[in-house]
């Protein structure tokens, strides 16, 4: 079997003390950051990512603390969610609805235990099926030509851009900034430079980790400072905490179907955790019907968001480990990171870089244990961090910030473009515009002008080559209806702007 | 640089005229350690001391920047007579120096000594492409240029973009700047996009092709060397198929212009005993490279040659004017 081959390689790499202690520390802080509400895990990956560089990690090493940071922070999300009835981050806003009410009924340890087993198994399913279909998936990548990747990454702009505001016009207006930042420095086909304004600085472009901190760190700043850093208290109290065998096991189908229904939500590409908690949601809310009575307090409706945003999770790195397309916020994130450190997404890192990519999946399948261990018997330390002032907090975000940008480049511009940035992003903010597209933006603007120019070349000039296979036309349909569909889904899906996933 | 610089400065005073070859050569690899041309100078370095042709470890100083051209600089303004430097130079050296990519610069102002070891250029067409030879594809595009479009892991302009067209020119077509190419993000890329049938055919290295060989996906049509390339037998040359065109990313020196001829030998010489030595054969075979051994004037007049044709080729598409 090649796939016990690849484990045992992967293995290897994982279980080395160095990697193991990244992915329990990943694990660790990605919970708290979770946990945390208004820090999820697109911008708890782009606070951590100057680190990596800091620290000097390879390839392998950053990524498997990334990415346990990542899964560690789809895990936290729900402790607020559950105690304080506000979501640690937007995927777990689908766990308040029925989490907060069963705490009030002074269950709320049930709920926390409950919770973080039916993230287990998402995590855990999600992470198999990663497994097998990966290098599958990796063939997949012959078939998609310039169009075709045109066409991908317009989708991924749509549903992202659909799902990340109430307003379709400012997700594209948010797109669209993106685009146009992606465009500045040298023109890769006639060497000209373009909207650099004669400064040196801008000729290489804009660095996307600069703009990625300076949207999500720095802005998060501006917002604390504004709101004078008031502290935040525990709604309800945590009693002892046991576990509820009897819930665990009658929610075990729910946990199963939900975590399909996330995986398959996390692979679409831009689509992320929060589609994957919602669809898992409402799924088993239909399946229940009238008499499930989701909404007051029931374990179904626990188990159902939480198995189906972590199960997302996993969905969303398989477009990106095989296609170079991120499957949500985070995932684009972790992108930015991979093109930083020279790996190149595609079919070709299964056979060019196993390592890497086995050494991963063994890392997520030994950080998801580690999580849940984190997460049940060790629950009450992280609902001790929620306790933590925001104002020790935010002033060490922004030393990592500083510190981190100025270590990737060593150029004091890029500090003040990230401050810009940081600007940028509060004034977004503050006028609903999504922050995610932006993001998109700057990091696929470039590929997908490339390989709307290589379409060209090719076809002479005839832009009907960008829909003429059926995979291209597939894509678009997908596309458009992304980008339309939330208009009309609207009055189901209430929820708030803050998108960090 | 400038301490360094200092210190040969004086060490060279002080040791007076006769006593150069008891002097530490200096090898500059004009980018970071770990690429093309650091390889080069610490591989020729350590072989060339190993094999007894210096009788002093070669010194590596890494000196990056403007893709070659601030070594370049240092050794025609600074270094013009030291006969105790050589630079690690490659294709693209030539390439650029070709496209004036070196703010003005020219190959004349410094010898090119030898090139000992060339990553073959290859064409390579999908397992199942109609085009069974160099011949059939060459003519399909001579036919009709729309018909193939090129992939290669270099940008518009680029040594990958220019191997199809020298045979293009060999097989008859007038106007090159109907070719379609496509650079990608490397070779790897390049070669994907054509298994796809997005593109007609792939240029690149044979290193880069490899793993796709082994995995059956795809027909390497050439291989742009004199003589079929060890370990790959079965792929003819270009040149035996009737399109003289050797191309590849060849690894060699060059030493600057002020010095003797006596030393251009002399280097010309150790440069041939490393290309004869075994500890190179194992060198070259660890990192995919194929022997090609020109040395002295012979390899000078191979890149006089080059860079007329790719500045004449790179004229006629528009890269520069």
């Amino acid at each position: 079997m090649e796939i016990i081959d690849n484990l045992a390689l992967g293995f290897s790499i994982a279980l080395s003390p160095y990697t193991l202690i990244l992915a329990v520390v990943g694990c660790f802080l990605g919970t708290i950051i979770g946990a945390l509400p208004g820090l999820g895990p697109s911008n708890g990956v782009a606070i951590l990512i100057p680190i990596t560089f800091t620290l000097g990690l390879d390839a392998t090493s950053a990524l498997v603390l990334m990415t346990s940071v990542y899964y560690g922070a789809m895990y936290g999300g729900r402790i607020s969610s559950i105690l304080l009835n506000i979501p640690g981050d937007e995927p777990a806003l689908m766990t308040t609805l029925d989490g907060y009410p069963m705490a009030k009924a002074g269950r709320s340890g049930d709920a926390l235990v409950l919770s973080g087993v039916a993230s287990f198994v998402g995590a855990l399913l999600a992470t198999v099926g990663l497994m097998l279909l990966a290098p599958m998936l990796a063939r997949v990548a012959y078939l998609f030509g310039p169009a075709e990747y045109f066409a991908l990454y317009l989708l991924a702009f749509c549903t992202l851009g659909g799902m990340a505001s109430n307003n379709q016009a400012k997700a594209a207006l948010a797109s669209c900034i993106g685009l146009g930042i992606a465009m500045v420095g040298i023109d890769s086909a006639s060497g000209m430079p373009r909207l650099t304004g004669g400064n040196l600085h801008l000729y290489d472009g804009i660095d996307f980790l600069v703009a990625i901190v300076g949207l999500f760190a720095i802005a998060e700043v501006f917002f604390f400072i504004e709101s004078h850093g008031k502290n935040s208290s525990i709604g309800v109290k945590l009693g002892k905490v046991t576990i509820p065998w009897k819930d665990i096991f009658d929610t075990k189908w729910t946990m199963l179907r939900a975590s399909g229904v996330g995986f398959i939500a996390g692979i679409l590409p831009g689509a992320g955790a929060s589609l994957g908690s919602f669809m898992a949601y409402m799924s088993e809310k239909a399946i229940a019907g009238e008499k499930g009575g989701f909404g007051t307090g029931v374990a179904k409706g626990i188990a159902a968001p939480e198995a189906g945003n972590n199960a997302a999770a996993g969905g969303a790195l398989v477009p990106m480990l095989t296609l170079g397309v991120p499957g949500s916020g985070t995932t684009a994130v972790l992108l930015a990171l991979l093109m930083t450190l020279n790996i190149t997404p595609g079919p070709t890192l299964f056979t060019d870089r196993p390592e890497v990519v086995w050494g991963l999946i063994a890392s997520l399948l030994i950080a998801n244990f580690v999580l849940l261990l984190m997460n049940v018997p060790m629950v009450k330390i992280f609902v001790r961090v929620l306790m933590v002032p925001p104002w020790v907090l935010l002033p060490g975000v922004t030393m990592v910030s500083f510190v981190g940008i100025y270590s990737l480049s060593g150029s004091y511009f890029d500090l003040l473009l990230m401050v810009g940035f940081g600007v940028l992003g509060y004034v977004l903010r503050k006028l609903d515009i999504p922050t995610v597209p932006v993001i998109l933006g700057i990091l696929l603007g470039g590929n997908m002008e490339d390989a709307l120019r290589r379409a060209m070349v090719i076809s002479d000039g005839e832009w009907t080559y960008l829909y003429s296979s059926p995979i291209a036309i597939g894509l678009w349909i997908a596309a458009i209806v992304g980008f339309v569909a939330p208009m009309f889904l609207r009055s189901v899906l209430r929820k708030p702007q803050r998108i960090t996933d | 640089m400038k301490p360094r610089f200092l210190k040969v400065m004086i060490t060279s005073a002080v040791l007076g005229f006769g006593a150069t070859g008891a002097m530490a050569a200096e090898c500059v690899a004009p980018a970071n350690p770990g690429g093309g041309w650091d390889f080069t100078c610490r591989q020729i370095g350590k072989i060339m001391f190993d094999i007894g042709a210096v009788d002093k470890p070669v010194q590596v100083t890494n000196m990056a920047g403007g893709g070659g051209g601030l070594a370049f600089n240092h050794v025609v303004a600074e270094r013009n007579e030291d006969a105790d430097l050589i630079v690690a130079a490659s294709t693209a050296t030539s390439t650029r120096l070709a496209q004036n990519a070196y703010a003005g610069m020219t190959a004349d102002q410094v010898r090119f000594v030898g090139a000992i070891g060339i990553d073959p250029g290859v064409i390579v067409v999908a397992a199942d492409s109609p085009h069974k030879n160099l011949a059939d594809l060459l003519n399909a595009v001579v036919a009709d240029p729309k018909s193939v479009t090129f992939a290669g892991g270099s940008a518009v302009g680029g040594f990958d973009h220019m191997k199809p067209l020298m045979l293009l020119q060999r097989a008859g077509l007038t106007d090159i700047t109907k070719v379609k190419y496509i650079g990608l993000d490397g070779g790897g890329d390049a070669i994907t996009q054509t298994i796809g049938g997005f593109t007609q055919a792939m240029t690149g290295d044979m290193s880069e092709i490899v793993g796709f060989l082994k995995a059956g996906d795809i027909r390497v049509l050439a291989v742009l060397t004199d003589e079929r390339v060890a370990g790959f037998e079965d792929i003819p040359t270009a040149v035996e198929q009737g399109f003289d065109v050797v191309a590849g990313n060849w690894r060699g020196l060059y030493i600057p212009r002020g010095v003797s001829d006596e030393t251009f030998d002399m280097w010309a010489g150790r440069l041939q005993k490393v290309a004869d030595s075994d500890e190179w054969k194992e060198a070259m075979a660890a990192n995919g490279l194929a022997p090609f051994t020109k040395v002295g004037d012979e390899f000078q007049g191979y890149i006089d040659n080059l860079i007329v044709e790719i500045r004449q080729m790179s004229k006629d598409i528009g890269v520069i004017q």
